[in-house]
């Protein structure tokens, strides 16, 4: 069993919803990225999502934009982010970590030499925003052969044939995207998103995350009322940005906004 | 003619020319793309629909274009015979039309009541403007805050026309920037809007719907060479950026093995100075804007900056049928520089008194090198794709006049 899983279920037994914070690697700068992806951990994180940086990140909002053009202007790349990936686990084992980006820096490194260097590094899984199930079948395959998870987007407009589709590929977990919209973008409906979840669970028993919309603790509670996971990423990125030229306080504010976000989420809700 | 591929049956059902096209977007934007498949596919078929189009290519946009024979250039190359294809005489000054006006019946039957489009040096945004005007749609162009410097008459021209130009600030400022940002659009607008994508590459079916549209051009070039001459042409050559004005000539006459075709690439200030925007000549396979193809990209996979005189050919793509062609050899691809586009261009205008665009301007210089290759009794079709009035500021600037 991989970490993810194991965390799920560790989860699951605790009454708890997990809470995945992302941030994008080498923001603001390559040398800051462990001890914040140890700071999130340290606030409450469950798992993180690691964002590997694209010249053109076509679904992103700005803020998402200009953390990955820190983190380019900065030297990071797909190769980078893995050898921050493989210093991280020097001295954490335990906590899931996600890669989440666009497919041709993955495509660049060829799929085989990716998924074996992601495996060797301690990636946990890999969610290729560009790459819909359609098109992913190889390098899924690739994936799950190095025992690391193919998480996939769902949205609103996914139809129910989409979804089986999608699936079917599917480990770890399914993220569904809260709203019509970039990452970053307004609120977010939980009514609709709950009907959408009970829709999805008619096809998987996969846990299901929802990111996009989420910003302050309140949203996390309401939709860790309604799903397995909470994902939050532009809240986040935009205090890395505030607090780029003082280290020690950008991880206070990005942990100070993950462990509020800790303590609003209820336990044992079902 | 035997030909071994039949050109026709491309791309597949999922949009694949061989191992390029596709669909690689968000999860976001499936359904989307879904919907409007449905809907071209029911379009595409349909008399009504299609007899509504030529009645506006027709009389809107004024096809058929003329082909015109270059006597004058021809004699003083001396080689095989010269054939413009004249797009630079359609409404708006370009082939961008020939798209937006297809493109825009699409819209208009799917209920869509606002139109995006991304552009580069602006005619696809004037051709996409000029289209919402005349259906009375809304109409907001995103352009590279880097191109809206360059191009200040096409920014004025789409205002004027009603259009909103959205300056695009992210990234390299550029056209594929613009179209990031036209995607982001789509994705939060997805139920009112129509995204209109100006050349054949994006996800499926914009390349398969975009060369339809496109295909005009060659379609009509060959029944005019087969009336004119009771022959087709020998070569056909045009430029290529995303290569909507080349798949359009290129691909009514793929099937004719007979013909040789040539797509020309900008190769700005040479291949070898890295500043250049020759995607087939010098890129290599990647996933962008919706489909694999050949990119301009460094090794961690990151889209790099592109140099053309040229804002049209200035993109680090290009379609993914132009990029199948390339692998199975169908077509040749070859890059010219901004000084052979340049002299191209003052030839053409002082020998036969037509101002090409700087785009068209590369295939014109390409013809210069072939033409001597072959013999008299040869012809070539090269497409002028689009006129040069919009790049005239570019050019007296080059030559250090002011205007």
């Amino acid at each position: 069993m991989n970490r993810i899983s194991h965390c799920f279920q560790a989860l699951r037994r605790a009454g708890r919803k997990a809470l995945i914070p992302y941030i994008t690697a080498g923001d603001p700068h390559p040398d800051q990225t462990v001890p914040l992806l140890h700071a999130l951990v340290h606030a409450g994180a469950d798992i993180i999502e690691l964002g590997v940086p694209f010249s053109d990140p076509m679904a992103d909002g700005p803020i998402i934009q200009k953390a990955c053009e820190r983190a380019l202007s900065q030297g990071m790349s797909l190769r980078g982010v893995l050898e921050l990936v493989r210093e991280f686990r020097r001295t954490n084992a335990d906590t899931p970590l996600v890669l989440m980006g666009y497919l041709n820096p993955i495509e660049s490194m060829g799929f085989d030499a990716f998924a074996a260097g992601a495996r060797e590094a301690g990636v946990d899984g890999v969610l290729t925003v560009d790459l819909p199930a359609e098109e992913a079948s190889e390098l899924a395959e690739l994936l799950v052969a190095a025992d690391i998870d193919p998480i996939f987007l769902l949205a609103p407009t996914s139809s129910i044939e989409r979804i089986r589709r999608t699936v079917e590929l599917a480990r770890g977990y399914l993220y569904y995207v809260s709203l019509k919209g970039v990452t970053g973008s307004a609120a977010l409906n939980v009514v609709e998103v709950e009907e959408k979840l009970a829709m999805i669970r008619t096809c998987t028993g996969l846990p299901l995350g929802v990111g996009f919309g989420i910003k302050d603790p309140p949203t996390a509670a309401a939709i860790a009322q309604i799903a397995d996971a909470v994902v939050v990423g532009s809240a986040i990125v935009s205090r890395i940005a505030e607090w780029a030229d003082d280290p020690e306080r950008m991880r206070q504010e990005a942990g100070n906004l993950v462990s509020a976000m800790r303590q609003a989420m209820p336990v044992d809700s079902v | 003619m035997h030909s071994p591929v039949n050109f026709s049956q491309f791309p597949d059902q999922a949009g694949h020319f061989g191992r390029y096209g596709g669909r690689f977007v968000a999860e976001t934007l499936m359904e989307a793309l879904h919907e409007l498949n449905e809907a071209w596919q029911d379009c595409r078929n349909d008399p009504d629909f299609l007899a509504e189009l030529d009645t506006d290519l027709a009389r809107y946009v004024g096809r058929p274009t003329p082909i015109y024979y270059a006597e004058r250039w021809s004699r003083q190359l001396g080689g095989a015979q010269i054939y413009l294809k004249r797009e630079d005489l359609n409404h708006t000054g370009a082939h961008k039309i020939n798209n937006t006006v297809g493109q825009g019946l699409l819209a208009k039957r799917m209920g869509k009541t606002r139109l995006i489009a991304e552009t580069g040096a602006g005619q696809h945004g004037v051709a996409s403007a000029t289209i919402a005007a005349r259906l009375g749609m809304e109409c907001v162009v995103y352009m590279g805050a880097e191109d809206i410097q360059r191009q200040a008459i096409n920014v004025y021209r789409m205002r004027l026309l009603g259009a909103t130009v959205q300056p695009v600030t992210s990234g390299s400022r550029t056209l594929k920037d613009a179209l990031n940002e036209a995607l982001r659009d789509w994705v939060a607008n997805v139920d009112n809007t129509f995204y209109m994508i100006g050349t054949v590459a994006g996800p499926h079916p914009y390349p398969l719907m975009v060369r339809e549209f496109q295909a005009v051009i060659g379609r009509e070039a060959r029944e005019q060479m087969l009336a004119d001459h009771g022959c087709l042409p020998d070569a056909l050559v045009a430029c290529v950026g995303g290569g909507s004005n080349a798949i359009g000539l290129f691909h009514p006459f793929l099937n004719d093995s007979e013909v040789a075709i040539y797509g020309v690439e900008a190769a700005g200030s040479g291949i070898d100075t890295g500043r250049h925007a020759a995607t087939l000549c010098a890129g290599r396979s990647g996933v962008l804007h919706g489909n694999r193809t050949y990119l301009l990209s460094d090794e961690n996979g990151q889209i790099t900056e592109t140099h053309s005189v040229s804002a049209g050919l200035d993109y680090p793509g290009v379609g993914p049928e132009h990029a199948w062609l390339k692998d199975i050899g169908r077509a040749q691809y070859v890059a010219v520089t901004d000084a052979e586009a340049l002299r191209a261009f003052h030839d053409l205008t002082r020998i036969e008194g037509i101002i090409p665009a700087l785009e068209s301007s590369h295939a014109l210089a390409y013809v210069t090198q072939l033409a001597p290759a072959l013999r008299p009794d040869q012809r070539i079709v090269v497409n002028l794709s689009g006129r040069g009035d919009k790049d005239i500021y570019t050019v007296a600037a080059l030559d250090g006049i002011q205007l």
